[in-house]
């Protein structure tokens, strides 16, 4: 980032940009939590009861 | 990345891009016969999974059917900008940037993968990943722009899903999922060519290969009246072979007579007719088509199950 006088060169965002990144924020966090969920559930799923019956 | 760093203008652009446009690099309406052909292909798989998995796999072949969308969309940004039919895709209105397009297509291709392989199997995994490659490498990036057969052979990658949808419930490639395959896979050219003689002119615009700009209308009209024999025929298949009842043996026969009469009116339409409503019509009754026949195919199973409890 270029900087003016050692002080750095901030982008003032609109507020459509900061709304269109908040949106964006959020659904990747949607996203993230969903894929936790789906690998929980899918190991559950495919495991079943022997998840814990396992030799370790 | 939001932030864009405009090195021409000296500006620094951010991203106004909203979830939904990233959604819309997704193809959502061809992910939607994705996700049904995928479905269809695994209740008639002769073995169990559990639904949880089912549901998920599904979700993985719909996701890794998008990245391919976006694969293609990034690729073909060019091509997408000067076409009609295409140009309010979101790299074309500048909403997403192509290296964007990129990066989301890469990603979600990865985790679809691993998600489908490590959660069914492999060989569903493998046919995922040879789909997205098959879409975004041999389609987009090599026959789309260099042979007018372009849409004959990436086709194919349109039709792996009820052959995926097979293999992760049932681990192996059999002959009724090639079957389903080939459904899927001798519809796309009529479909795509009835399609192409309406939109000549944007094709022609966008310098892309296909048929009717290439070997002529009359030519494609003929390829659209032969590859509508082959596969009313490939289609009533399911039937004889065992897996699909006469319901679904009923509906091919017909809804395939009415598929040849809308070829054969294709075929006997005036070359350089202006209105191309014989081919408007085909395209519109192609898509009833495949729908129908995966539609009534998917209830018997379902009706079948039912029954056997």
């Amino acid at each position: 980032m270029a900087m003016v006088d050692n002080k750095p060169e901030l982008v003032e965002m609109t507020k459509a940009q900061k709304k269109a990144q908040r949106r964006r924020s959020v659904a990747i966090g949607l996203v993230l939590a969903a894929f936790v969920i789906i690998v929980y559930v899918g190991s559950w799923a495919k495991m079943g009861g022997a998840l814990f019956s396992r030799p370790m | 990345m939001a932030l864009v760093e405009n090195i021409e203008s000296n500006e620094t652009l951010v991203s106004e891009a909203l979830p939904g446009d990233y959604f819309a690099l997704l193809k959502p309406r061809v992910m939607s016969l994705v996700v049904f052909t995928a479905f269809v292909g695994m209740v008639l798989a002769p073995a169990h999974i559990h639904p949880m998995t089912a549901l998920i796999a599904i979700l993985a072949i719909a996701v890794g059917g998008g990245a391919s969308g976006a694969l293609n969309m990034w690729y073909d940004a060019d091509i997408d900008a000067v076409m009609t039919r295409t140009a309010k895709r979101p790299i074309p209105t500048g909403k997403v940037t192509r290296g964007e397009a990129l990066a989301f297509g890469l990603t979600l291709s990865v985790f679809s993968v691993l998600t489908l392989g490590t959660l069914t199997n492999w060989v569903a995994g493998g046919l995922l990943a040879f789909t997205i490659f098959f879409y975004a490498v041999v389609y987009t990036m090599w026959l789309k722009r260099s042979t007018p057969q372009n849409i004959v052979i990436g086709g194919a990658a349109g039709a792996f899903p009820p052959m995926i949808g097979w293999a992760a419930v049932t681990g192996s490639v059999s002959v009724e999922s090639v079957i389903l395959f080939l459904i899927i896979f001798l519809w796309t050219p009529p479909h795509f060519w009835a399609l192409a003689l309406f939109k000549l002119r944007d094709y022609d615009m966008a310098n892309v290969p296909m048929l009717p700009n290439v070997a002529g209308e009359r030519h494609t009209k003929l390829q659209i009246l032969l590859y509508s024999a082959v596969l009313v025929t490939v289609a009533a298949a399911p039937w004889p072979l065992g897996f699909a009842g006469p319901a679904y043996g009923v509906t091919a026969i017909v809804l395939g007579a009415n598929f040849l009469r809308h070829a054969v009116a294709v075929w006997r339409m005036e070359d350089g007719d202006a209105t191309m409503v014989p081919a408007k019509k085909m395209f519109g009754f192609s898509l009833v088509y495949l729908a129908a026949l995966f539609s009534v195919m998917l209830a018997e199973a379902l009706v079948s199950m039912a029954l056997a409890g």
